[in-house]
This record gives C-alpha cells, sequence and structure tokens, in this order.
C-alpha cells in the first residue's frame, strides 16, 4: 500500500524533463527513478554489474592476447566449417548471431503483447525465444565438442597462443551460461502468462508479490542483455 | 541509420499515453530494429569473410558493433523513452571499464616488451 501511494504522489507532480530533471530526481528526498518500478530499476543494476563482469573477461582476454609473443591462432580459421568441399569462415558463430538476434526480436514483440494482456501470443513469442535461446547453447555446444575434438584445452592448442584456450572457454562458457539460465526463466514466466497469472495478479511462489505484465518486460531485459554481450564478444572474439 | 533514428524519435509523442500501461510502442518499429540489427550483422560478417585486414578491419568492426548494442539498448531495452537519471544512472558507470582498457594496455605492452627483452634471448 505504502507503494503505491509513493507512486500516486509522483504522479501528480509533473517532474522537469532533461538536465533540470536529473538534477532534481537525484536530489529529492524520495525514489531517485520516478515511475520506474523497484523491480525494473535493480535489473538495470544486476545488468551494469552484469557488464562489469563480462567486461572483466574481455578486458583480461584482451592483455593476454597483446601481451603474448606468441601468435594468436586465427578465429577466421579456427571457426571454419567445411560446407560441401570449400571452407567457410564463421558460419556457425554467424548463424549463432542471427539466431540471438531473432530471439531477441521475439522478445521484443512478447513484451508488447504483453502489456496489451494478449495471453496466448505473448506465452508463444516468450516459448519461441526460449526455443531460439535452446538452440544457440545447442550450437554452442556443437562448436565446443569440435574444438574439444582437434585438441583445444585452457592451457593450450594446436595453433598457437596457449591462452587462446582459457579465453574462449570462460567468455564464451558463461555467455552460454547466461543464455541457459534466460532460457530456464523464460520457461517459468511463459508458464505464469499463459496461467493467467499476470491477469489476476497471482502472488509468485517465491516472492510472494503481486504478478504484473511488467516481469515479461524485466525478464525481456535481461534477455536482450545476453544478445548485446554476443555483439561485443562476437566483435572481439571472433572477429578481431 | 537515419531511417531507425526517425522512427524513435517519432515515437516520442505517444509517450505520455504509454506510461499508463508500461511500454507500447507498434510493433512495426521492432521489426525495423530487427531487419536493422540483421543488416549490420551480416556487414560485421562480410569484414572477415572479404579478409578486409588492419585499421579498417578494426574500425568497421567497431563501428557495426556500437551501432548494434546502440539499437537493442536505445529500442528493445527502452533506454529512449526512460527519464534521463535512469539512462544515466546505468550507462555512465561503463565509462570507467574504457579507463580500465587504457590502463591494461600500457599493463600488457609492458609485459610484452619484458617478455622479448628477457625470453627471446635465450630460445
Amino acid at each position: 500500500m505504502a507503494e503505491s501511494a509513493l507512486t500516486n504522489t509522483g504522479a501528480t507532480l509533473t517532474p522537469p524533463a532533461g538536465w533540470r530533471g536529473l538534477v532534481a530526481d537525484w536530489a529529492s528526498d524520495q525514489r531517485a527513478f520516478k515511475k520506474v518500478s523497484w523491480g525494473k530499476a535493480m535489473m538495470w543494476i544486476f545488468l551494469l554489474s552484469d557488464t562489469f563482469i563480462f567486461s572483466c573477461f574481455l578486458l583480461s582476454y584482451m592483455t593476454v592476447r597483446m601481451s603474448t609473443p606468441v601468435p594468436w591462432p586465427n578465429p577466421s580459421q579456427v571457426f571454419a566449417l567445411h560446407i560441401g568441399g570449400t571452407e567457410v569462415p564463421l558460419i556457425l558463430i554467424a548463424i549463432m548471431t542471427f539466431i540471438l538476434i531473432s530471439s531477441s526480436g521475439t522478445m521484443a514483440m512478447a513484451v508488447n503483447f504483453g502489456y496489451r494482456r494478449d495471453r496466448v501470443k505473448t506465452a508463444v513469442l516468450m516459448l519461441a525465444t526460449a526455443a531460439l535461446g535452446a538452440t544457440f547453447v545447442g550450437m554452442q555446444g556443437l562448436e565446443w565438442t569440435k574444438l574439444i575434438m582437434e585438441g583445444v584445452r585452457p592451457w593450450g592448442n594446436p595453433w598457437g597462443a596457449p591462452q587462446f584456450g582459457s579465453a574462449f572457454f570462460m567468455i564464451t562458457g558463461f555467455h552460454g551460461t547466461h543464455v541457459t539460465f534466460g532460457v530456464i526463466f523464460l520457461i517459468v514466466i511463459a508458464r505464469k502468462v499463459l496461467r493467467g497469472d499476470f491477469d489476476r495478479a497471482t502472488r509468485g511462489f517465491f516472492t510472494s508479490r503481486k504478478g504484473r505484465y511488467e516481469i515479461v518486460e524485466i525478464m525481456g531485459l535481461y534477455w536482450h542483455f545476453v544478445d548485446l554481450v554476443w555483439v561485443f564478444i562476437f566483435a572481439f572474439f571472433y572477429l578481431w | 541509420m537515419p531511417h531507425a533514428g526517425a522512427h524513435v524519435e517519432g515515437q516520442r509523442r505517444p509517450q505520455v499515453r504509454a506510461h499508463a500501461e508500461g511500454q507500447q510502442h507498434p510493433i512495426r518499429l521492432y521489426l525495423v530494429v530487427w531487419g536493422w540489427l540483421f543488416i549490420l550483422s551480416t556487414f560485421s560478417y562480410l569484414v572477415d569473410y572479404f579478409h578486409l585486414q588492419g585499421y579498417l578491419r578494426w574500425s568497421l568492426i567497431l563501428l557495426f558493433m556500437i551501432l548494434k548494442a546502440g539499437l537493442i539498448v536505445a529500442v528493445f531495452m527502452h533506454m529512449a523513452w526512460e527519464r534521463l537519471a535512469l539512462v544515466y544512472a546505468i550507462l555512465v558507470p561503463p565509462v570507467a571499464v574504457l579507463v580500465f582498457v587504457g590502463i591494461m594496455v600500457f599493463e600488457s605492452d609492458y609485459t610484452l616488451l619484458t617478455r622479448l627483452l628477457f625470453f627471446r634471448a635465450g630460445s
């Protein structure tokens, strides 16, 4: 009840926009993020901390790659596949990129249909997102298997600097874990949407808080972040 | 890019109505951004496919990466419609990472130098 009272106070005053708004929001003795719910703000702050984790991984990868006198294996050749007798560079990674972007697209539309209270479309789009995410993880498993069969280990590989293996397994492994957890939570929330939990404001089994369709958007934030991280991994690890 | 940018600008007006029930934007906007992400990913793949090298390769990779990241954060994650207090609270701290990059570039140059000076001689 206290939460709704606060929200109402914020809604009656129209806060200033732009720089004045920034100063006023932070200076006022109340909520800094006016109409943003606590759930969304906390997800953003979690994503910020996750940004630093992935930044540290990519930074350590940059450091080992820059500081080794041994030549770095060429990712274009390492991740090439033989298709119809010709060697296509990086093709599996490109397909994985398109799959993850598509899953972000379906997620964005799921959020939209969620706010329109279209239960079935929201759930179907979320399940499609989960299916694309699972496909992505599957292809990553394929890639790991191929590289391990070719002799890539965290401490060495047949083509050059031994740090290649440790950077590869650490970065893609951590990203793949994020995708896997995203898929699990997508399925959990899609089930809730389909059941109508957010229409009846059913309390969650874990937090005991009332369900709202904003949860779909918060889930979307996490999923888009996973896609966002892949954009950076694709650029720095696979293309550089 | 001006195409998608125009859409983002065009969506600013119904903001007041959108806040009544979360973020509501036309599906078309998401499809346009989706399309642009596909195009930009294809471009960055082609950078590798055509074996572009040197500064051209690196600047193109970074350009496509930043454009893709910007589209995802601004439209898919709805950052373009959030209040400035939240936008800066989330987007400013990662700037510290760039400082960290600078520090580690110096550090790895130094490590490489010492490795070349003291470990090459023996082999």
